[in-house]
């Protein structure tokens, strides 16, 4: 749905301030989106100063800090803090990016840290992610063929062919891009997203898949696919480096392949 | 509210299968052939007309050249817009009915303008 304004619940408001033990000397301040579902009300930016001398280099490191040390109701995903589980997803400093990846010395001034956009808030940091799980899951991303596998077992793949996943078998579905998305804010009902997307290729682009064409067919639509304008905030924001909006081209060129 | 899953809302009512790869390179095609077109329908129709008399216009388009990039100028130009505009109304444009009213007329008006600038030229083209 197109907003140009956040509704008036959502607006957010000025929140507490925490600061910095007293003979601290090194600070930096992060503000950070809070709202609780419990108590309701508006979401607030609440302001802590933390103890740069004693915090590790990461913004995660700051989080686990601040929930450690000063505000444990302070909510957020993460998991292994080296940029492999996609937990820790959130938008930072304006980016969406993965906290544990991002050093907290490469922003200027404070750090604002707010959940991934254009999604609903369960809580603080965490967005819903239901509906792009259910997004991923109809795409069917598990390999599918009729040919029963070799005896030996393994389904073999060229080299060349296995090179065709580079950039695909990467993505740990962190959901950075598919949120940077304009487009993908707008019609999230019925367009796949950047992420689902790239998935998508990566069974289309596998030489052991079978079902290339069934799943051509199932993203032959004008809101599936084919709502990519290549405005390419997704593999700007990427916190893997990938290239999500060169493999929706490699979709459409697919696409266009099979019609002549 | 509703009780409906995650995976029915994302699967909704299924691919619809049929013009969307049509659609995104029908836009792409015109776009390709307008770079020289409009080329041409800048440096040559317009300001190599600037200061041309009715009778000096009759002459220009009398040319079979002219005519037919005129006329592809024309249907191209009016083609690409028609599609992009109808992807940016299917972007910002979230009420059913309210997108294929405004889908049509726009379908409308394109058809309407391309004939009437076709006819226009063609007027010219054989005698004013």
């Amino acid at each position: 749905m197109v907003e140009f304004n956040l509704p008036r619940n959502s607006r957010v408001q000025e929140g507490k301030t925490h600061p910095a033990p007293a003979g601290a000397k090194n600070t930096r301040t992060f503000k950070i989106y809070r709202w609780d579902p419990d108590q309701g009300g508006n979401p607030r930016l609440d302001t802590y100063s933390v103890d740069m001398d004693n915090c590790g280099p990461m913004v995660l490191d700051a989080l686990i800090k601040i929930k450690d040390e000063v505000d444990p109701t302070l909510t957020f995903r993460r998991s292994c803090r080296e940029g492999i589980c996609g937990s820790c997803s959130m938008n930072i400093d304006s980016y969406n990016t993965l906290a544990c990846l991002k050093p907290i010395a490469d922003i200027k001034g404070d750090v604002a840290i707010y959940p991934l956009p254009h999604l609903q808030v369960v809580k603080d940091l965490v967005p819903d992610l239901n509906h792009i799980y259910a997004q991923y899951t109809a795409i069917e991303p598990w390999l599918k063929a009729d040919t029963p596998p070799p005896p030996a077992g393994e389904r073999l793949q060229s080299p060349e062919d296995r090179a065709e996943l580079d950039g695909l078998w990467e993505c740990i579905l962190c959901f950075c891009c598919q949120t940077s998305c304009p487009s993908y804010w707008w019609n999230s009902d019925r367009y796949l997203g950047p992420a689902i997307l790239l998935q998508a290729a990566r069974w289309v682009l596998d030489s052991r898949d079978e079902a290339a064409g069934e799943r051509l067919d199932q993203l032959d639509d004008p809101f599936r696919l084919f709502r990519c304008h290549t405005i390419m905030n997704c593999t700007d924001t990427c916190p893997k480096g990938l290239n999500p909006g060169e493999a929706i081209a490699k979709l459409k060129i697919k696409m266009f392949e099979r019609t002549g | 509210m509703s009780l409906r899953t995650p995976l029915g809302k994302a699967r909704g009512l299924g691919a619809a299968k049929e013009g969307a790869s049509s659609h995104w390179m029908a836009e792409r095609l015109p776009a390709i052939a307008l770079v020289p077109l409009m080329l041409w329908f800048v440096f040559v129709a317009i300001i190599g007309n600037l200061d041309a008399s009715y009778a000096d216009m009759v002459t220009f388009m009398g040319s079979p050249w002219n005519a037919t990039l005129m006329l592809l100028t024309v249907f191209c130009a009016f083609y690409h817009g028609m599609l992009g505009l109808i992807v940016i109304i299917e972007d910002y444009v979230q009420h059913h009915t309210i997108k294929h009213i405004l889908v049509f007329g726009l379908k409308m008006y394109a058809a309407l303008g391309s004939v009437l600038a076709a006819v226009s030229i063609l007027k010219l083209t054989f005698g004013g």
